[in-house]
């Protein structure tokens, strides 16, 4: 005689992890995370985390902008321009919003300037690293 | 707008940044995240320190 527990498990119908609010989280954390710094953990009630995660990204792009960086525009020439560009992309939005305001257009005669460029490509890595971060925090990963 | 930094103080801004996220990231309690920052940005600091006599000795 089967177990009555056992049929109620198998006559249930398989629910897809897409469909628990947990499942899209998974997909929207890392994207939200990646396009605006820190709104990867706000979505997920980690305040502080998110805050703090915002805060470092903007400080070093901001002040990679300040110190007259370059921000890359997508190119196929050099390995390191491409890779560039790619770690500039990291940023989300902040990349977009300073392609679009014609900021970060370098300045070779400062040695402060190449510092700015590296900083602008490390602030989108380290958004990159603080979206994986809220991806880990929706599948369960870590707390 | 410009932001004037001397290279030292470039670094330490980067190892603030950088350790912040690091710290955040790769531990799980709060008490670990901000004591694995910590050790990062103390990393960080003590590497270009470091850098920075090697290649005084290189040079002299």
């Amino acid at each position: 005689m089967a177990n009555p527990q056992n049929v109620a498990t198998v006559s249930q119908r398989p629910v897809k992890v897409a469909d628990t609010p947990a499942g899209s989280m998974t997909k929207i954390a890392p994207i939200a995370g990646w396009l605006l710094p820190g709104l990867g953990h706000f979505i997920q009630r980690r305040w502080i985390r998110g805050l703090l995660l915002m805060l470092a990204v903007f400080i070093m792009f901001f002040a990679g902008l300040g110190m007259q960086g370059k921000v890359y525009q997508f190119n196929t020439g050099d390995l390191l321009d491409i890779l560039g560009f790619v770690g500039d992309l990291g940023a989300g939005v902040l990349y977009f919003i300073a392609r679009s305001m014609d900021w970060g257009a370098g300045n070779i005669h400062r040695a402060v300037a190449d510092y700015g460029t590296k900083y602008i490509v490390v602030a989108g890595l380290l958004n990159v690293i603080a979206a994986v971060d809220a991806y880990h925090i929706a599948i369960g990963k870590k707390q | 707008m410009t932001f004037e930094l001397s290279h030292y103080s470039a670094a330490l801004l980067f190892a603030l940044c950088a350790s912040t996220v690091f710290g955040i990231t790769q531990r799980n309690t709060p008490k670990d995240m901000f004591r694995y920052g910590a050790y990062c940005f103390v990393l960080f600091a003590a590497g270009v320190i470091v850098a920075s006599w090697a290649m005084w000795v290189i040079k002299h």
